[in-house]
């Protein structure tokens, strides 16, 4: 692929007003995500409450709070599985779900077909022909080092090689940003610095990055921004190197120390 | 060699004309219900597993129910539908093998819808969000769910198949269990056994309990072989 590096690092606003699916080389269309006071309740009680924030392009956000803080509801609201129940959502270009987003679950599901078939499969659900297909589907193998693997059933494979293959279903599928849950947290070290390093290149080819992870060391390692929910609530929102120098909030102080903080 | 079973091996090893005419005619119906019910049953199932709408449990609950609903009551109901006087009585399908299939479909319909609802809703409570992540809206999904769940939904067909080729009392209703024309291994068995002439009764017994062994080896073994091929 070889798509540049750093090329789109940085604003790239200007580019708003352009037709949704450009290229990762073009500028980011959908991008700054914003939520507006938005909120997410079940039955009454609320799970998120007030959130507002811009999510700018070409950069790493990394979510972190307590488990319960909302952290996957919050990415699950980004991407569009759930609507908020108060405030808004805006995508930059007006659309209510963009077609260049894509999530990696925790435990990803992955169909019960070969792994080709399973990248070939969101790409099918996007109307792309199938001469279109098949070299997207050979480009990603590729890219990712799956080409061994691409006629195995995907359910028999190994946990990171799963992961591995979900990151790269995501991929495929041209995302401008990518919603990550937890990605690695089912999987031994050395299959998480595999995914990492995988989430990294995402980076540097201007993917725009928003992953939770209660790994301290991981958040450090990859985290750009940082976004700190507590009792579903935004705490704190900003550069990662002030926060982990020394966070405002007494919550996010207590969670960097290790506190019980619940 | 002069017993029941003596003949019913002379027949079979034979391939006697008549037996062989039967057992046809048997194959020819069930598979021809058991693949219209798969049609119609698969995407309905399906449907029924994704779909939300007033009344929804009442509908489960009565195809639930159907899956015991009595060969000879299905044979009635289609005997009434297609009699001379009936609403499709026009149509002179009673007593032809039409009729056997129309009869035999309406048993293992709600044996597909009703299994494959369970398979199915099962299977989106795992894919709801990754499909939905993916682009798949509900409709979409019903395929991607079908073919994910097609080694158990292949044990919902077996079974459908089973109560078709054992169940008797719809054939004889429909189908007049007439000779050469729409006798079956089932209503064949009846008759024959009725006369006394076990000969051919105890042939079809053993035919009938032989493709059902070999049906259930293959679902069995296709689903071993799927379990480690396809996880």
């Amino acid at each position: 692929m070889g798509a540049g590096t750093s090329r789109m690092r940085g604003d790239t606003i200007s580019t708003e007003g352009t037709p949704m699916r450009a290229l990762r080389d073009t500028g980011s269309a959908i991008l700054p995500l914003r939520l507006d006071s938005a909120g997410f309740a079940i039955d009454g009680k609320p799970l998120l409450s007030t959130l507002t924030l811009s999510i700018a392009p070409g950069r790493r956000l990394i979510v972190m709070g307590a488990n319960g803080a909302g952290k996957s509801l919050f990415l699950r609201l980004c991407h569009g599985l759930i609507e908020p129940t108060s405030g808004r959502r805006f995508w930059a270009d007006g659309s209510t779900r963009p077609d260049a987003q894509a999530m990696v679950f925790q435990r990803p599901v992955l169909l019960r077909r070969s792994v080709a078939a399973n990248l070939d499969y969101p790409l099918k659900l996007r109307g792309m022909s199938r001469g279109a297909r098949r070299d997207a589907v050979a480009t990603t193998l590729q890219r990712f080092g799956l080409e061994p693997l691409a006629d195995r059933p995907a359910r028999l494979l190994s946990g990171g090689e799963q992961q591995r293959l979900a990151l790269a279903r995501a991929w495929a599928m041209r995302p401008e940003v990518l919603f990550l849950d937890e990605p690695c947290s089912a999987l031994d070290p050395s299959a998480t610095r595999i995914i990492e390093k995988m989430i990294e290149s995402f980076a540097a080819e201007g993917i725009t990055i928003v992953m939770t992870t209660h790994d301290l060391g991981q958040a450090r390692r990859l985290a750009q921004d940082v976004a700190f929910l507590h009792r579903g609530r935004l705490i704190e929102h900003g550069p990662a190197a002030p926060f982990f120098a020394g966070p405002q909030a007494p919550e996010a102080r207590a969670f960097l120390a290790g506190d019980l903080i619940w | 060699m002069d017993g029941p079973f003596g003949i019913a091996l002379g027949l079979i090893t034979s391939a006697d004309a008549a037996l062989m005419q039967i057992i046809g005619l048997s194959l020819r119906v069930t598979l021809t219900a058991v693949l219209i019910a798969c049609v119609l049953g698969l995407p309905l199932g399906a449907g029924l597993a994704l779909a939300r709408f007033p009344g929804r449990a009442a509908v489960i609950v009565m195809f639930n129910a159907l899956m015991g609903l009595p060969p000879v009551v299905a044979g009635l109901l289609v005997y009434l539908l297609l009699s001379r006087s009936g609403p499709f009585g026009d149509l002179g399908l009673l007593f032809t093998p039409t009729a056997m299939v129309i009869a035999q479909t309406l048993l293992i319909l709600p044996i597909v819808i009703s299994l494959t609802r369970s398979v199915v809703e099962d299977l989106w409570v795992e894919y709801r969000e990754q499909l939905r992540s993916l682009g798949a809206g509900r409709l979409r999904a019903v395929p991607t769910l079908l073919w994910d769940g097609r080694v158990s939904l292949l044990t919902g067909v077996l079974a459908g198949f089973g109560r078709a080729s054992a169940e008797v009392g719809a054939v004889l209703i429909v189908g007049g269990n007439i000779a050469g024309h729409t006798r079956t291994m089932t209503t064949a068995i009846t008759l024959e056994t009725a006369r006394g002439s076990l000969g051919l009764a105890v042939a079809l017994g053993i035919i009938l309990m032989a493709l059902t062994l070999t049906l259930n080896a293959l679902a069995w073994g296709a689903g071993q072989w799927a379990r480690g091929r396809l996880g």
